[in-house]
């Protein structure tokens, strides 16, 4: 589904990411690892298509399409979805307007015709009830006032809506407690198919509790040094990244 | 009848041309507004045409537009357009006492006072100044004729018509009265037009007036509105101003408020050349409340300036502003906003905010906050920002699906949406939705472009 060969980028002339490759399969769990400023966040928005980043060497391809030649709208249409770290703000799009251009694209790009309202709130709520989702939030404009828990849950709740076949959850976990989280996890794990597949980019293992992976990869210093099973996070957990920062300095 | 002028330039040539006209300035008018043209006439003259060293018109220069030559209507002519057809295709359809305008003159053809609530006077101003002066004669001059800007004092030298609103003790219209002032001529017109609305204590109107221009020649249109709101009145006064490229605006209001009255004013300027809003507020007395709001789309080579005063004139007020502008290309937008609060005027409320995007590198908004504080127990705030296309939000909206462009269209009118929100007539706001979504994808100034 999605294979990175060798990626290297670069902001202002500093190299973040030196040499990626990454292969995941329908029906996968990857967690990417690693400290801060590892990498991890610069490798999720350059799948999305955030255009700061320079790539300076490398391919993707992502259903076997070329993916860094597309724009960010035409990624997300083929069905590559990102769950930000800090989802913005938005003071005056209505959640609802957003919510529905947003599926309808999708569906105008798959042949599809688009969702009357009725469909469309039918829709939602199913979204909602499957996600534990408190109804008020789709009732205001995108993220506008929203704790750090409730922008996560409504990444998630867009997740639900878009049925996206391969999902990168960036720091999903970071800011919420332990109640959110698990509702956050329970959504992944209730929209998980062998069709679909999940890239998890955390800093803690905390959420590797609840999204069992199948692979663990650490990224360091814009390298992948270490790829397991999901007993490496709890290894990681155990002895810290200074484990993996020292080992690589070996 | 009208009157050529070969080239009109800066003031002196308009002094002659009013000395050479003056009793067809006279004709027809009343003797009240007669006596007071001479007066007006001189102060202008004193000022003349303002330029960059004038501090009020720092940003915006209207002595170009004044080297045009213009046609002037200085008595009423008869022609008569289609009104349906314009109404239909340009004008936001309200439910609504309607009235229409056309080159400054309030159109023979309007029937608005059938279903107007009884003692309410909804018609000409030179024909209302000459029949009902008793109407007038407090009012007329009384706000313009104390303030120092040149271009009310031009007005009431040229004014001969406008419309006239009065709305008895008490009475409440409940529908809105909506104004439509048509610009229609095949030459260059120079038009002056002058409205009063007296609105006694206790009573409620709502006021939408939309401007359109209908043929590409350039207008220069000079309006000054007076506005005196009662005692415990409430006033809603809403202004949509969709002019052509080679249009100039000078536009004019000047708002007297009694004790716990209510204002809320909008400044929609859709398009338009150049575009000059002059605003004022005075708390004549205590307890009173103006919301004074507007929102500006520029692109090309347009310019818009909203130069608004508050006088916080007594104690116990509260004034709210909010004006943004959206700038494109090479267009250029000003905005002052001046808070007086006197020395009396205590326990002042008084707020301002003026938020302004660019979505060029070449656009540029020049914003003037100015806080002038005589009392000592006040609340003030004011802020403006100049900004971009927040980048962050842009990017979010494409990461879910959502195409740049569009994209771009849902972020301006959420920045646009914070000012359409303050509209008191939902029927209005809607109307403005859909307006602004024209406006920023380019259909009304294709309208504009199709009129040539």
């Amino acid at each position: 589904m999605l294979s990175i060969k060798n990626l290297r980028a670069s902001v202002e002339g500093k190299e973040i990411l030196k040499g990626i490759n990454l292969e995941v399969k329908a029906g996968e769990v990857h967690a990417i690892m690693g400290p801060n400023g590892s990498g991890k966040s610069t490798l999720a928005n350059i799948l999305a298509g955030k255009s700061d980043y320079e790539i300076t060497e490398g391919e993707v391809t992502f259903m076997g399409e070329d993916l860094l030649e597309l724009s960010p709208e035409i990624r997300s249409r083929s069905g590559l979805f990102l769950s930000f770290q800090y989802p913005v703000e938005i003071p005056g799009v209505p959640m609802i307007s957003f919510l529905k251009a947003s599926v309808n694209e999708h569906r105008k790009y798959k042949g599809l015709e688009p969702l009357t309202a009725g469909e469309f709130l039918k829709l939602m709520r199913s979204k909602k009830d499957m996600l534990h989702l408190d109804t008020e939030l789709t009732n205001r404009s995108v993220n506008e006032g929203f704790s750090g828990g409730e922008k996560k849950k409504n990444e998630i709740f867009q997740m639900a809506m878009l049925e996206p076949k391969l999902s990168i959850l960036d720091e999903t976990d970071s800011g919420l407690d332990i109640d959110a989280l698990r509702i956050v996890a329970e959504g992944v794990n209730a929209l998980k198919t062998t069709e679909n597949a999940t890239i998890v980019v955390t800093h803690y293992q905390r959420l590797l509790d609840y999204i069992i992976p199948d692979f663990v990869h650490v990224l360091h210093n814009g390298r992948i040094v270490k790829t397991g099973g999901k007993e490496l996070a709890f290894e990681l957990e155990e002895k810290g990244y200074d484990w993996i920062k020292n080992g690589n300095e070996q | 009848m009208s009157v050529i002028q070969d080239k009109i330039t800066q003031s002196d040539q308009l002094v002659s041309l009013f000395e050479q006209n003056r009793e067809i300035l006279n004709q027809g008018s009343s003797p009240i507004l007669n006596r007071i043209r001479e007066v007006s006439v001189k102060r202008f003259a004193q000022t003349g045409i303002p330029g960059f060293k004038n501090e009020d018109y720092k940003y915006t220069n209207l002595k170009a537009a004044f080297e045009k030559s213009y046609r002037q209507e200085l008595v009423r002519e008869s022609g008569l357009i289609n009104l349906n057809e314009v109404y239909k295709n340009n004008i936001p359809e309200l439910d609504a006492h309607l009235v229409f305008l056309v080159n400054g003159w309030f159109y023979s053809g309007n029937k608005p006072g059938s279903e107007l609530p009884k003692g309410v006077v909804l018609g000409s101003f030179e024909q209302i100044a000459n029949e009902q002066p008793e109407l007038i004669q407090n009012y007329i001059n009384r706000q313009a004729g104390l303030s120092n800007d040149p271009f009310a004092a031009l007005n009431t030298a040229f004014a001969k018509d406008g419309f006239f609103l009065f709305v008895p003790k008490g009475v409440i219209i409940e529908k809105p009265v909506q104004i439509v002032n048509l610009l229609s001529s095949e030459e260059n017109l120079m038009t002056t037009q002058r409205n009063l609305i007296v609105a006694e204590a206790g009573s409620q109107v709502k006021l939408v007036v939309c401007d359109q221009t209908l043929t590409p020649v350039s207008y220069l249109f000079n309006s000054v509105s007076e506005v005196f709101v009662g005692e415990g009145a409430v006033v809603d006064f809403y202004t949509i101003q969709n002019h052509n490229n080679q249009s100039t605006v000078i536009n004019s209001a000047f708002y007297k408020q009694e004790r716990n009255s209510v204002l809320y004013t909008g400044t929609f300027s859709l398009h338009g050349g150049l575009i000059r809003n002059n605003l004022k507020v005075t708390f004549s007395s205590d307890h009173s409340e103006a919301n004074v709001n507007g929102l500006s789309f520029t692109d090309k080579k347009q310019h818009t300036d909203n130069f608004i005063i508050i006088e916080h004139a007594s104690p116990n007020c509260l004034s709210n502003q909010i004006y943004k502008n959206i700038l494109d290309d090479e267009s250029t937008g000003a905005f002052s906003g001046r808070i007086h609060v006197a020395r009396d005027a205590q326990q002042t409320n008084a707020f301002q905010r003026n938020n302004n995007v660019l979505l060029s590198d070449k656009a540029r908004m020049q914003t003037k906050p100015q806080l002038i504080i005589d009392a000592d127990d006040v609340k003030c705030s004011h802020g403006a920002t100049v900004g971009q296309i927040n980048e962050d939000a842009l990017f979010f909206l494409r990461a879910r699906g959502i195409g740049e462009k569009d994209a771009r269209m849902m972020l301006m009118n959420a920045f646009a949406h914070e000012v359409v929100q303050k509209i008191t007539i939902e029927s209005l706001r809607e109307r403005i939705d859909e307006l602004i979504e024209k406006r920023l994808n380019g259909e009304i100034a294709a309208k504009h472009e199709l009129t040539v």
